[in-house]
């Protein structure tokens, strides 16, 4: 229930894919046949990533992955728009690849201001509109967060943006295919998507440009992608994530119903089995897929070490789980304290997930607990 | 990530527990940083008669804890306090160098509570 860290490639894909790899092998920069073999391939994936967010095929630029997405849209859209202004504000439970290129642009020049969540982890409207003003050249707000969850007010905060003359960007990482999403109706001008969070293969992501924008290339090169991001294309990886987007908007509403039903019922069995432990996020305006629940007096990576042995695979929010030995800046940016976010684990379900495996984990998970608290310090008399 | 040895610690821990009328206790780390031990031993004799260990924390801080039990007991307290945090790490077979630091406590809680056994005694 890790399908958030990775997501198998849906065999669907994989077989779309395979022509792609020796037989189709050509560039579409060149001019015979098996470039317009490849090239139309790309326009198909173009055409299939676009219906997905109700974006033309003209808007989609393919990238390497969410991280780049996320770098050409903050970047780009910043160092091209410089004149607009120098502010860029973004939520302070962003992916890490946003913080971190924030602190980039910060040293570029940039004045970053970050917007707090509330203790579901949904942005503070209100303080959004006290931090954008007419100096900002750049909102980011993400669709959802992959972690606690969270699905944000995207449609209000690009309101905001734009009532200041800024651009709107969303990193829909974790909410495509799980949430319907539409550039038209929330007034996105650059959104990031990747492909293995739809079940298409690593390597690829796009970036969704509104028509009539540009961002800066990082990549320079033959001008490949209207420009904006040269490089010969990874064509199978291309058609891989345009079939994934097919199938997850063709799929999202039935596998939604699904997963919510699946996910409610775990956040329920655990929490009414377990005392001590609670939902981290909103209730209700989260994503489909997503649980996230703390347990007090035990540590997460504990808890994932314990689960993999019974065959259960999680995630966590503790430093102990961490390369950086910090606790998950989300779970500190909802009001959680430092041995809080410790005890928190992140179930993040999909498409090999059945019923039975949300039972087994109901069933496994006070042992697990319990074992655990009766060798901590902190479990207090009367839950040894 | 971890050895075997320090997963067959974690999975079946040595000595879990505390001693009521222990005759020293050491407690270090905290719930803040994500790892918190408490070390309880029986001295008679001058030597460790019986040692157990409560810890709130990942794989790594109870395998060394479960092994500091197992390297102390039977020891003089002299003998003891030489036990270092390398010498837990090394009989587990290693540690990932990012948990040498943060999660491998067990030996200064360990000698912690041979000093509070002294103080008591006052001999601190």
């Amino acid at each position: 229930m890790d399908y958030g860290a990775a997501s198998p490639v849906d065999p669907r894909v994989l077989e779309e894919m395979m022509p792609y790899f020796s037989d189709s092998f050509g560039n579409p920069a060149s001019l015979h046949s098996y470039a317009f073999e490849a090239q139309r391939a790309m326009e198909r994936a173009r055409g299939q990533v676009a219906s997905l967010i109700g974006a033309e095929p003209g808007e989609i630029v393919f990238t390497s992955c969410a991280t780049e997405s996320n770098n050409l849209a903050l970047i780009g859209a910043a160092l091209r728009y410089r004149s607009r202004g120098s502010g860029v504000v973004v939520s302070n439970i962003e992916h890490i690849s946003i913080l971190n290129i924030c602190k980039e642009l910060s040293k570029q020049g940039f004045e970053i201001r970050y917007v707090p969540v509330d203790r579901d982890g949904i942005i503070r409207l209100d303080r959004l509109e006290a931090l954008v003003d007419d100096e900002t050249v750049l909102v980011s707000i993400m669709a959802a967060n992959g972690e606690i969850g969270t699905v944000q007010p995207i449609r209000e905060a690009a309101e905001v943006a734009h009532e200041h003359g800024a651009l709107f960007h969303t990193d829909a990482t974790a909410a495509a295919g799980k949430v319907p999403l539409d550039v038209g109706e929330v007034g996105v001008d650059l959104m990031t998507l990747s492909s293995n969070d739809l079940y298409g293969p690593k390597g690829v992501g796009a970036l969704y440009v509104r028509k009539g924008l540009r961002v800066k290339p990082l990549m320079i090169g033959g001008g490949q992608e209207n420009g904006m991001r040269s490089g010969s294309e990874n064509i199978p990886g291309i058609v891989g994530m345009g079939k994934a987007a097919e199938f997850a908007k063709k799929e999202m509403k039935s596998e939604a119903e699904r997963l919510t039903r699946l996910r409610d019922r775990l956040i329920k069995g655990i929490t009414e089995e377990i005392p001590a432990s609670y939902l981290n996020g909103h209730p209700k305006r989260r994503l489909p897929n997503n649980a996230n629940i703390r347990f007090s007096y035990i540590e997460g990576e504990a808890l994932i070490l314990s689960l993999d042995e019974l065959g259960i695979q999680v995630s966590s929010g503790s430093a102990c789980a961490a390369k950086t030995l910090e606790p998950s800046h989300v779970l500190l940016a909802i009001g959680l304290k430092h041995e809080e976010a410790h005890g928190s684990l992140v179930f993040t379900l999909g498409k090999g997930n059945r019923e039975e495996h949300v039972e087994y984990v109901i069933r496994q998970m006070p042992g697990v607990v319990r074992r655990l608290r009766s060798m901590s310090p902190l479990t207090p008399e009367e839950l040894r | 990530m971890y050895s075997e040895k320090v997963m067959d610690h974690f999975r079946n821990p040595r000595n879990v527990g505390e001693i009521p009328d222990a005759d020293g206790v050491g407690t270090v780390g905290n719930p803040v940083c994500g790892d918190m031990m408490s070390i309880y031993i029986k001295v008679k004799d001058d030597r460790i008669v019986d040692i157990k260990f409560k810890t709130f924390g990942c794989g790594a801080a109870i395998a060394t804890s479960s092994m500091i039990t197992e390297l102390a007991k039977g020891k003089t307290l002299d003998e003891a306090l030489k036990v270092t945090r390398a010498d837990v790490a090394k009989e587990l077979g290693g540690l990932p160098p990012v948990k040498m630091h943060c999660s491998n406590l067990a030996a200064d809680a360990l000698h912690e509570a041979i000093k509070d056994y002294r103080k008591r005694r006052g001999e601190g």
